[in-house]
């Protein structure tokens, strides 16, 4: 060979920086995600001084009752929710995109709302319904709300959209070929709806259960707010952390809560491989017709369950206005006087706001960017891989273990970074990185429907990459990019999970606040400060549904025809 | 005298020297070394997956080769990155920036202190009127018909006035029609321009028709390296004589290959055929024959070594008709005006002469 050897293909000033970039974001994933992750495992192998005591943390674990009784409430409780929940998200979603049924617009905006709400909201709402002075106690037959009845009601409420949500998405992706010659072939309905629809939808099920389980399994708000005396995995987590300062033994517990978010992430992946191709490119969309006899039983059930996600969430607004529940039904706005129940009052919505502000600004720039280059930044070497594999953990980690990993880590006396602790800052990066995957993932697939070759060309015609980023990229992919933004902002405002470990005194956040004024006894300011949540993230999504027709006709003039 | 010096001398623009490509253990290009003259026209040609479009992508720097080097006029380019070097390219898929109307894509190039924004916007304007669309200069990609996609892309690529014109697959995405005629057009735009061009194609009839000297390629080797006239009539290898232009082809047996009129028998039939001089006596051949070297009937008769052959079914192509044809167990293909059909007799089953002129049976040795 000419230059005998080592052969190096000359690399241009734009993939160094490319590089070097990378190198940034994987730092930054290394630093917020694996490090803290991995100190997290360290400490359930440690004493409280440190020392290494081996498996001593989990037999421990093993033999105090309270713990492993923890888990099996954790695990039927989550089994049985999405038992429930997984069928009538897939009439819901199965009527949005199959069927002709009218007001599928509204339907679809009151599915989304309790997306927009703390977890603790629904849960809230059953107290009022439910709860010791309920006004539907009766319903219970002497049961107690406070258990697993009251969890498993509120985490149906929760789970629900989020269910629905992936199961629209697997449904809407149907080609309408498949069922013309299906009916070509003369098989009926219900013989096309078991060889077609439901093969189809079998990687849209499988993932909305995952989800369904996973959020259970990990929700920390709807336990700690309507779980009374009856232990689960998650709050016995706070318990032993928060209660008793054994972060020991809180790591161990955070482990064994990893254990079934893992699992279920793995099976998603798998049934995600064994899915791969059953859509093809040239995918004809399927147009359903109209016919009563699907459309009208459909719209009814819809109906119902629409009235119940509805009824949950006027309920906990109604009861916010409430004076004395539920002896003194007169309105007010004394709820709404922050002030008299949580040192922080008002101060810990704009908390809430200025983090989810900040996490969706720079969580959208810093996500886009990263999945850009590591689409297209065709950076050699290990990091791009490093890159993918460290976006990917986020989804498998519980918000609560992300917390908990945060508290040991930024905590601890040695780390240098210990100043984050109880800040802002912390707040933001915890919350960035919790929905960083859902966001990548956003991203990766609006960047995968431009053309591989951009790039090429503009290195043919001697075009900077910034300059195609600026001028194609970003203009192309602007409403991925809003969607992601709207998603963190939402999902940072809502969370309590991710953020309860983590908070300082001068920044706990509403949701928090939320579960504070609620453990004092006082519902109806909690209900109120979920509202104002609510309100918030209402308010969002509106301003995006509004900007969006805007920015379509601005930015996505050339998709006409 | 070093490669590059050499090969400016001898009027060479663009030097491929024993490049090899991996990806991981596959070996893409198997040590591939070729010259383009100045102003050539040169298509790589060769069967899907064979390694056309990677030898493109490491001429234009965007997947640079594991070994060897590649010079561009006189500069040795094998290390550049693909923005420092001087080439135009047009994707098969055209790769046209959608959110950008048809100017703005032409001109997406025409930046920096070379073009002034006047400067910039008068050759748009003359590439518009280059490849002929004028009325359509506001429309966006998606408001375009595929040819008219082609025509953008073709005139994005060449706006900056590169050295070089890489063209991958230009043509795949269109009707048989549209090709016809955007290849022409291609071929004219070139030849005015004079700029040296590569085309990748694994359509040999467009290969014959817009080249000035074919690369046909084969599992990431090169196979044969010429005009189109020698690659169809003087195929170097059995699998060059098979994938350019139509052929029969029978396995025969080499019968004195050093007498004045070398032999190929196969089964009972036994042809004079000049080719096989070069084989040895009982050797083991693959044997070619182009359907309009068949001469048929009359014509068959006055041919030494005429023999009868079957006719086995007839196909309408328009202007000519393809016969099949069997004569002791050699399958053979003809070919001949439409109207000389009828005079024949040529039913199914009928039965007539054939011949082989000896010069124009190929013979390669059987792999
Ligand atoms: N990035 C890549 N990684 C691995 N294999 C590749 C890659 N690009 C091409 N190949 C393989 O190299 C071979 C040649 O590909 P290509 O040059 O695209 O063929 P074609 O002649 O059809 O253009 C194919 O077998 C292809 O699978
Ligand atoms: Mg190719």
């Amino acid at each position: 060979m000419p230059d005998g050897g080592a052969f190096h293909p000359r690399v241009s000033d734009e993939q160094r920086l490319m590089k070097l970039a990378l190198g940034g974001a994987a730092t930054f994933l290394l630093l917020g995600l694996i490090l803290p992750l991995g100190w997290l495992f360290a400490r359930a192998f440690q004493d409280a001084s440190g020392g290494f005591v081996g498996f001593a943390n989990f037999a421990e674990y093993v033999a105090t009752p309270s713990l492993a009784v923890s888990a099996w409430n954790s695990l039927w409780t989550a089994a049985l929710t999405t038992l429930l929940v997984v069928p009538a998200a897939f009439t819901y979603a199965y009527a949005l995109t199959r069927s002709r049924m009218p007001g599928k617009p509204v339907f679809r905006a009151v599915m989304l709302l309790p997306v927009l709400a703390p977890s603790l909201l629904p849960a809230l709402a059953l107290v009022y319904l439910f709860g010791n002075q309920g006004m539907l106690r009766g319903l219970l037959m002497g049961e107690s709300l406070y258990g697993p009845i009251g969890i498993i009601m509120a985490q149906v409420f929760y789970c629900f959209p989020h269910a629905a949500l992936i199961l629209c998405v697997a449904l809407s992706g149907a080609d309408g070929r498949l069922y013309e010659a299906a009916a070509a072939l003369k098989a009926g309905r219900g013989r096309i709806f078991l060889t077609v629809t439901l093969p189809g939808a079998r990687g849209g099920l499988i993932s909305a259960a995952v989800v369904v389980f996973t959020l259970v399994v990990t929700d920390f708000g709807i336990p700690k707010v309507i779980g009374g005396q009856f232990p689960v995995l998650a709050t016995e987590v706070y318990k032993q952390v928060v209660g008793q300062q054994n972060f020991n033994m809180g790591a161990v517990v955070g482990l064994v809560l990893l254990l079934p978010a893992v699992g279920a992430f793995l099976l998603d992946q798998w049934a995600r491989r064994r899915q791969g191709g059953f859509l093809s490119g040239r995918a004809v969309p399927l147009e359903p017709k109209p016919r009563p006899a699907r459309d009208l039983p459909l719209l009814g059930f819809c109906t119902l369950v629409a009235a119940l996600l509805l009824l949950v969430v006027g309920l906990a607004a109604w009861g916010s206005f409430i004076r004395f529940w539920p002896w003194n039904l007169s309105l007010t706005l004394d709820n709404y006087d922050f002030n008299r129940f949580d040192s922080a009052g008002w101060g810990s919505l704009w908390t809430s706001v200025r983090m989810a502000a900040m996490a969706a600004l720079i969580g959208t720039a810093l996500i886009f960017v990263v999945a850009w280059m590591f689409e297209r930044g065709r950076v050699a070497g290990p990091l791009p891989r490093v890159v993918g594999f460290a976006t990917a953990i986020p989804l498998a980690v519980p918000g609560l273990v992300l917390g908990l990993a945060y508290i040991l880590f930024f905590n601890d006396p040695w780390n240098p970074l210990g100043f984050l602790y109880g800040t802002l800052a912390i707040l933001v990066l915890n919350s960035l990185v919790h929905f960083y995957t859902v966001c990548h993932l956003a991203a990766v697939t609006a960047i995968r429907q431009l053309d591989p070759e951009f790039e090429a060309v503009s290195a043919s015609l001697k075009v900077p990459l910034w300059v195609t980023f600026t001028r194609v990229t970003l203009p192309i992919c602007l409403p991925a990019i809003l969607e992601i933004f709207v998603y963190l902002f939402v999902n940072a405002m809502a969370t309590v999970s991710a953020v309860i470990f983590l908070y300082g005194p001068d920044t706990k956040p509403a949701s928090v606040a939320v579960v504070h004024m609620e453990e004092a006894g006082q519902i109806s300011a909690a209900a109120a400060m979920a509202v104002a949540i609510l309100m918030v993230n209402v308010a969002l999504k509106a301003l995006h549904l509004a900007m969006a027709g805007r920015v379509e006709r601005w930015t996505q003039a050339w998709r006409l025809r | 005298m070093d490669l590059a010096a050499r090969a400016v001398a001898a009027g060479i623009y663009l030097t491929v020297q024993d490049v090899t490509k991996r990806f991981g253990r596959f070996v893409a290009l198997d040590r591939v070394s070729l010259d383009i003259r100045e102003g050539e026209f040169v298509s790589f040609l060769g069967p899907s997956g064979c390694g056309k479009t990677t030898l493109l992508r490491a001429i234009a720097g965007l997947d640079p080769p594991s070994e060897g080097r590649i010079v561009q006029a006189g500069r040795d380019i094998t290390h550049l990155p693909p923005g420092e070097r001087d080439f135009g390219i047009v994707f098969q898929s055209y790769a046209l920036f959608p959110n950008l109307d048809m100017r703005a894509n032409i001109g997406y190039g025409l930046r920096g202190p070379a073009w002034p924004r006047a400067k910039a916007a008068a050759r748009v304007e003359q590439l518009i009127a280059m490849v002929g669309l004028e009325e359509h200069a506001r429309k966006y990609p998606a408001q375009l018909s595929g040819g008219q996609q082609q025509r953008v892309a073709l005139a994005r690529a060449l706006a900056n006035h590169p050295g070089l014109l890489l063209l991958d697959e230009p043509l795949s995405a269109l009707d048989a029609t549209v090709r016809a005629r955007l290849r022409t057009e291609i071929r004219a735009l070139q030849k005015a321009l004079g700029v040296t061009t590569i085309m990748v194609t694994h359509d040999q009839e467009e290969a014959l028709s817009v080249s000035d000297r074919i690369v046909v390629m084969r599992e990431g080797r090169i196979e044969q390296i010429g005009t189109p006239e020698e690659v169809y009539r003087r195929p170097a290898s059995a699998f060059v004589a098979g994938f350019v232009g139509r052929t029969g082809s029978f396995r025969a047996e080499v019968e004195h290959p050093h007498a004045a009129t070398p032999r190929l028998r196969a089964g009972p039939v036994s042809l004079a055929a000049t080719a096989a001089a070069s084989l040895s006596p009982g050797e083991a051949a693959r044997a070619f024959i182009r359907p309009e070297d068949v001469r048929l009937g009359d014509d068959a008769l006055g041919h030494e070594g005429a023999f009868q052959a079957v006719v086995t079914g007839v196909e309408f192509l328009g202007p000519v008709c393809r016969v099949h044809l069997l004569a002791e167990g050699v399958a053979l293909e003809a070919e001949l005006p439409s109207g000389d059909i009828g005079k024949l007799g040529l039913g199914h089953t009928a039965r007539l002469w054939v011949a082989v002129p000896a010069e124009r049976i190929m013979t390669y040795p059987d792999a």
